[in-house]
């Protein structure tokens, strides 16, 4: 058996993030993400061997297989096409596909690309399709997601204002990032902890919002690597874990799912101590409490010292694990592309390539996702250098 | 195009479907999957924990809610949690997704499954909305009404007439007659036009199905399996989406999938072909160039069970029981995907020399 072909990343596209995006279609979203992503390799179309897409569910754009009618528009015409669909983690997941493609040598470069334009359907009435023996409603993800978030707190005994500092946080990280859909220049601590309280103990100023936006990638292999502009992040590790929806063994607050995919993850990379180890994080938290309850999910605490690292200021910009750089889910959300801009932000922080919201000298970097009812996880750290097994 | 050399040897260990049926209104997707996995497992003797890698395929348009796949994976047994993915698209590009995986030496053994029910809804109707969302889909053109286009250039090229479309529909259902999971077996009438020049008999049944099956790479696939089917070679590819742009009554993109795959290199005896509509396997059986010498869809093919999103994944299946029962030594197995055989995926199987 011959070791697997390294992996690089070397093109990075988004689209600037908005709650409606009137003036393009699907696919001239998906193309504009694309054409970026192409941009950054300084390849052309003709260059990519295969194309591997990610949405969430069909439902939130009201089209049954969109990548079909994407093909065009994709460059795909031609070409292997493949469309992975794992819930909220998907964006990851398909950047681990297409990774695989390159890994075992069955193609030299891929383009992958994750998308959501919720603005032509109606997400929450996407995921609220009765069928017998449900919940018919749960008034969205916040409303499956709280009790958890309570657990966790009565669990831990954190203190009430944890999330509101994360919400804050991840709000001013994004001010930094031009893609972003909220740019609330004029936010303040005192306004997130005031604003309506959705489902106790989450408030409307720690939520995702719902966005229209696309994110590419450009992945490739040891020769395509060697003829990258500019520097290229490496992938060191990658993973997927599910377990079950429901039963009565699960641990909501910390997925098992979650920890075995990260240990797996770390394995790969050589990763024995990730708070040391590792200088940048990339986190689905689409609800603030999420920080701290991945921070223990994922090793960067023991368990019930997360929300310790949260209110210390570990996790800000500056601090010493910068968590969500980019402002993160909490800041942009087309919900398909959440997981893919986790690992493409992971990326650009280890290429050097993040902007204003670059951690400095972060050399290794996670990306991470997870969705359905916290039971898809999806994982990849990258570095700055090619991985030495 | 160069076919692709697998750079480890994985092969399909077993394969186990339901009995294809027009309606299952008294079972949930979860109590339909639920058998035919118990069997692939139970042929193999794996248990979910010994599998490396899980992937499937369906559509949530099929079940008519978000996220249905995420039932049916409660119902695998992820516990402890397992390393699983899955594709919305037939159940062929879900064993395509397995393949890879397998030849990055992450896993050794993988489980494939998918399933669709039809009949909750009208499947011409459902797959209307596959298409351009903008220009097409709202006049919601249905699936046989696009089928029936490329059936008629078809003949205004020479390529076929109806008596020969006959003969497919007829060779299709007496194949079927052997096959205890058909929902259509044996001979039937051809009946009215459906869309000219479609009649009935060239059309596929609705239905509700399911398939399974095991992958295993290397001296596992010997373990697991007296005859295994070596996957040479697989490949897909995608064709432009709008009907206008393409020559319907070609499928380039099979083809390509088939030389990519290594499927020309020698030649086949077998080929499952998911061809839906009797005119579509005079598209591909054209692309592929194969003769009279290759046994077409000896199960009956998707004209005797067209379960959606598991229909792909069956000619693989039916494909490898064929090498595994030793009927077959080289078997070519195709899906597809999208109106008018848009994606195309072809798989060449081989079993290792008979002494």
């Amino acid at each position: 058996m011959t070791s697997k072909e390294p992996v690089a990343v070397v093109g990075i596209g988004q689209t600037k993030h908005v709650a409606a995006r009137r003036d393009v279609s699907l696919a001239g979203l998906v193309r504009e993400a694309a054409v970026r992503a192409l941009e950054d390799a300084e390849l052309t179309w003709a260059d990519i061997d295969a194309v591997v897409i990610g949405k969430a569910p069909d439902f939130f754009e009201g089209v049954m297989m969109p990548e079909l009618y994407l093909a065009d528009a994709l460059g795909a015409v031609g070409k292997p096409m493949i469309r992975v669909h794992t819930a909220g983690s998907v964006g990851g997941s398909t950047a681990l596909v297409a990774a695989n493609l390159v890994a075992a040598r069955v193609h030299g470069t891929v383009l992958t690309l994750a998308f959501e334009k919720q603005s032509e359907s109606n997400a929450m009435w996407g995921l609220s399709l009765p069928v017998p023996f449900q919940q018919p409603l749960l008034a969205g993800a916040g409303g499956f997601f709280a009790p958890h978030v309570r657990a966790y707190m009565r669990r831990t005994g954190a203190p009430d204002a944890i999330g509101s500092l994360v919400a804050y946080k991840d709000r001013r990280n994004a001010l930094k990032n031009p893609y972003a859909h909220l740019h609330e220049h004029d936010l303040t601590l005192e306004k997130v902890q005031a604003s309506p309280m959705l489902w106790d103990p989450i408030r409307y100023s720690e939520t995702c919002p719902s966005s229209d936006g696309a994110c590419a990638m450009v992945l490739t292999d040891r020769a395509g690597a060697a003829r990258s502009p500019r520097p290229p992040a490496w992938v060191h590790g990658g993973a997927m874990r599910s377990e079950p929806t429901l039963f009565a063994g699960k641990d909501f607050v910390s997925p098992r799912a979650g920890r075995d995919c990260a240990a797996d993850v770390y394995r790969q990379a050589g990763v024995t101590d990730p708070r040391r180890e590792i200088d940048a994080v990339e986190m689905y938290v689409p609800f603030s409490w999420y920080e701290p309850m991945w921070l223990e999910n994922l090793g960067f605490a023991e368990e019930g010292e997360g929300w310790k690292l949260t209110e210390a200021g570990v996790t800000e910009l500056d601090g010493d694990l910068p968590v969500n750089p980019s402002g993160g889910v909490l800041s942009t959300n087309p919900i398909g592309a959440s997981g893919m801009i986790r690992f493409a932000e992971a990326a650009l922080q280890v290429r050097g390539e993040a902007g204003d919201h670059q951690v400095e000298g972060a050399r290794r970097a996670l990306g991470h996702a997870y969705g359905g009812g916290a039971q898809f996880f999806a994982m990849w750290l990258v570095g700055d250098t090619p991985p030495t097994t | 195009m160069t076919p692709h050399r697998p750079a480890r040897d994985v092969a399909i260990v077993a394969f186990a479907q339901s009995d294809h049926r027009r309606r299952t209104d008294e079972l949930s997707e979860v109590e339909m999957v639920m058998p035919v996995l118990h069997e692939v497992l139970r042929q193999t003797g794996l248990k979910t924990s010994d599998i490396g890698f899980t992937c499937s395929g369906s559509s949530d348009y099929l079940a008519g809610r978000a996220f249905s796949f995420t039932m049916a994976l409660d119902g695998v047994g992820a516990w402890p949690p397992i390393s699983e993915s899955h594709v919305e698209a037939d159940g062929a590009w879900a064993l395509y997704e397995a393949w890879v995986k397998l030849l990055t030496g992450e896993a050794d053994t993988a489980l494939v499954y998918a399933y669709g029910k039809s009949s909750p809804g009208s499947v011409r109707d459902v797959l209307s909305r596959q298409l351009d969302p903008y220009y097409l889909a709202p006049l919601w053109p249905d699936s046989v009404a696009l089928a029936a286009l490329q059936a008629q250039a078809l003949v205004d090229a020479g390529h076929t007439d109806e008596p020969a479309l006959a003969a497919i529909a007829g060779r299709s259902r007496a194949d079927a007659a052997a096959n205890p999971h058909a929902q259509l077996p044996g001979a039937r009438p051809q009946g009215e036009y459906v869309v000219q020049p479609l009649r009935t008999g060239d059309c596929p049944p609705v239905g509700d199905g399911v398939a399974a099956v095991i992958l295993a790479a290397g001296d596992r696939a010997r373990e697991l399996c007296a005859r295994p089917a070596w996957i040479r070679g697989m490949d897909h590819r995608i064709e432009a989406h709008s009907l206008g742009v393409r020559d319907l009554t070609d499928s380039p993109s099979t083809r390509l999938a088939a030389e990519r795959a290594g499927a020309f290199e020698r030649p086949v005896d077998t080929a499952e072909l998911h061809a839906p509509f009797t005119s579509q396997e005079v598209v591909l059986t054209r692309a592929l160039g194969l003769d009279d010498s290759v046994r077409i869809n000896p199960s009956g093919g998707a004209l005797a069970a067209n379960p959606v999103m598991a229909a792909g994944l069956v000619r693989l299946g039916e494909a490898a029981a064929r090498i595994h029962r030793g009927a077959s030594d080289r078997a070519l197995a195709h899906a597809t995907s999208g109106p008018c055989l848009q994606q195309n995926l072809v798989a060449v199987l081989e079993g290792d020399p008979r002494a």
